[in-house]
């Protein structure tokens, strides 16, 4: 076991699908010789060769539309998108086909892919590369949606991807592919899909994220314990479908809850989470669900990027409000 | 100046729109059973359309898209695949579909609004029929490469309309296949009409087959009324592609003698002179002119025909109405491997138990 980054650990995870499983292929842009422009698939094509490694001409929704097709004939394709604000061409194929496949043929084809793209903020990147916009996914039946939020999350959710039956998107949290390194045992375990993390058990407030999101909440979970505060932190980790049952429990106990998303307020995945609170939990709160979102304007480019993205302080005043509510 | 390249695109045709050769035949053209195989996947597709129409407009399907004039494509494209071969269908070519094992209660399910039609095992991978226009085209591209990946001796055929070239989707597709080298054949129906939208107002190329220049692959005009023509330039794309030659573009020019669909008035568009002017290449009379002359079809081989299709698709049309609706909560059955909790208690509260 080693100490990784995020970015090594999705490298790992697919070379460990790649090694067991015949049926799997990697296609994308730039992910051959240049291993991605993250280097998230570096190696892979002098391990794996051009024949299961395939750099593709550049079309994103020919790149969804070639898995969907591969995925039906019995292949694992995981496919990548260079960046999360180039991928709405590709929504056509993951609406359209990739989330019907299945159901539309009562089962007789399914579509056992996985769409790749490094998403969010904070990496002072060009217009276009820095959005948000997983709830575009999340809203759409028949998907997966997962995001990791650390390097050992990375490696168990994509293999568990890579396995899953059905297709899934797997956003990772670029601000995150190289902030920390964990120990990544290689050892091929995959974590459950559809399942939170709960990262720090507390008694006084929930508070919820995914993704690089989870790096803020978790300072500032950690501050609160200072002040003597005793935060409950949630990692969703599958943000589609999501799992209430630990979010409802844990909110049971608490009473307070705090959801933290770099995505724009409006129908976001926080929305859902509220919505569902209010629906089955309601009786339990002792004040409003709070979301800390960024806003629901155009993200900014890089040199106002971190005035949209929730910051520790906003977290803490919107944990503090919560709190003190009578 | 200096020339980098220049092309030509050839357009074939065996029979005239009288039945008549127009010079040298196949082979098939002297084999009586691919021509009566031909003729009667045209002659039924033609009946079961009818049918389709009429009980779309007695409530007893949904909204329903005829293959009228178009025939010969269907027929062609589905004699001219191997059974392992993977079909790529858009929603204009039942008779290629009949062809692949797809039945007439299949279709009419799926026209009725229920997605067992395009459940039928015996079809084995074939794709379903896709009503996005050109969305398909990147799944054939990928069934192709996977096909080629196992070193399976498939092709896959992938049907697309005139509107269709006008899409990304199909350049992506055909571009792809030309970088992959993969085993893939598109066959367009250039029926004239998208909609309300001609031919000439979709794009200014003089050809949609010298779209497959752009892609660096082959690209060639058939007459897409000639039945003949379209199962021998067919067959003998898909064959090259089994070889490892590579994709075929192939613009089968046709004409929509009816409407887009059941929801559609082509009057509002189209004027009755035109419409008029094309049943002279209906490729149904053609390809019986064309028997007639050779010996090998009578009055009363037709006579039979048309009786024994009308008593099949009687049969299967009585197959198709006897059907049990599916219940309510099969929405859910087939959405995910297994279903995640959430939605499980979707379902319980669809079906009343909670």
């Amino acid at each position: 076991m080693s100490d990784i980054t995020m970015i090594e650990a999705v490298n790992l995870a697919l070379h460990h699908g790649m090694e067991h499983d015949p049926a799997m292929v990697i296609l994308g842009e730039d992910i051959g010789i240049n291993g991605g422009v993250f280097r998230a698939t570096v190696d892979l094509l002098g391990r794996f060769g051009p024949e299961r490694v395939l750099d593709t001409p550049l079309a994103e929704n020919m790149i969804a539309g070639v898995a969907v097709g591969m995925a039906a004939q019995g292949l694992h394709p995981v496919a990548e998108i260079q960046f999360m604000g180039f991928i709405y061409p590709a929504l056509d194929q993951m609406v359209s086909h990739a989330g019907r496949l299945r159901n539309r043929t009562r089962g007789r084809l399914s579509c056992p892919m996985v769409l790749r793209a490094p998403y969010g903020g904070g990496i002072h990147a060009p217009e276009h590369h820095s959005e948000s916009t997983e709830a575009l996914f999340a809203h759409i039946p028949g998907l997966r949606v997962v995001i990791p939020s650390s390097p050992t999350r990375a490696y168990g959710l994509l293999l568990a991807s890579i396995r899953n039956p059905d297709p899934v998107i797997f956003l990772e949290p670029k601000r995150v592919y190289r902030l920390m390194k964990q120990g990544v045992k290689d050892n091929g375990e995959a974590l459950p899909l559809d399942t939170c993390f709960v990262l720090r058990p507390g008694s006084d407030i929930t508070l919820v994220s995914w993704g690089a999101m989870m790096h803020e909440t978790q300072l500032a979970a950690e501050q609160l314990a200072s002040e003597g505060v005793d935060a409950e932190v949630i990692d969703l980790a599958t943000i589609k479908p999501i799992d209430m049952e630990t979010i409802l429990e844990s909110v049971g106990r608490t009473g307070r809850c705090v959801i933290i998303q770099e995505a724009a307020s409006t129908c976001s995945v926080g929305s859902e989470i509220a919505a569902r609170l209010a629906e089955e939990g309601l009786m339990s709160l002792f004040a409003p669900i709070r979301r800390v979102s960024g806003y629901d304007t155009v993200m900014p480019m890089f040199r106002n990027e971190k005035h949209y993205m929730p910051s520790t302080e906003r977290i803490l005043q919107a944990v503090k409000e919560t709190l003190e509510y009578a | 100046m200096i020339k980098t390249t220049s092309f030509e695109i050839a357009y074939h045709q065996f029979l005239q729109p009288n039945g008549e050769p127009s010079g040298g035949l196949p082979p098939l053209a002297r084999d009586t059973d691919t021509l009566h195989a031909l003729y009667h996947n045209m002659v039924f597709t033609r009946l079961y359309d009818e049918r389709a129409v009429n009980m779309q407009r007695t409530g007893q399907i949904g909204t329903f898209a005829s293959s009228l004039g178009q025939e010969a494509i269907g027929a062609g494209v589905g004699h001219a695949m191997q059974p392992d071969d993977i079909i790529a269908p858009s929603f204009r070519e039942s008779g290629a579909l009949f062809f692949r094992g797809f039945r007439v209660r299949d279709l009419l399910l799926y026209w009725g609004g229920d997605e067992r039609g395009m459940s039928n095992p015996d079809v084995g991978d074939d794709f379903p029929i896709c009503v996005p226009i050109s969305t398909h085209c990147t799944h054939a591209a990928g069934a192709a490469f996977a096909v080629k990946y196992r070193n399976e001796p498939r092709v896959v055929v992938c049907l697309i309309g005139d509107g269709g070239t006008s899409k990304g989707d199909f350049y992506e597709a055909i571009n792809l296949a030309g970088v992959w080298n993969l085993p893939l054949v598109v066959v367009i129906n250039n029926n004239q009409w998208a909609i309300s939208v001609p031919r000439s107002m979709q794009t200014k190329t003089e050809t949609l087959a010298q779209k497959a220049i752009a892609a660096g692959i082959p690209g060639i005009q058939i007459d897409g009324n000639d039945p003949i023509a379209v199962r021998h330039h067919v067959a003998e794309a898909i064959e090259n592609a089994r070889h490892g030659n590579g994709p075929t573009l192939i613009e089968a020019i046709s004409y929509r003698l009816c409407h887009h669909t059941t929801a559609d008035d082509a009057t509002r568009y189209r004027s009755d002179k035109e419409l008029e002017a094309h049943r002279q290449y209906d490729p149904v009379p053609r390809l019986r002119t064309y028997m007639t002359q050779q010996g090998i079809w009578s009055e009363e081989q037709e006579t039979q025909l048309q009786t024994d299709c009308k008593t099949a698709i009687e049969q299967e049309v009585q197959h198709y109405l006897a059907s049990e609706p599916q219940p309510p909560e099969s929405m859910f059955d087939s959405l995910y491997a297994t279903l995640p909790g959430e939605l499980e208690s979707q379902r319980r509260s669809l079906m009343g138990k909670e």
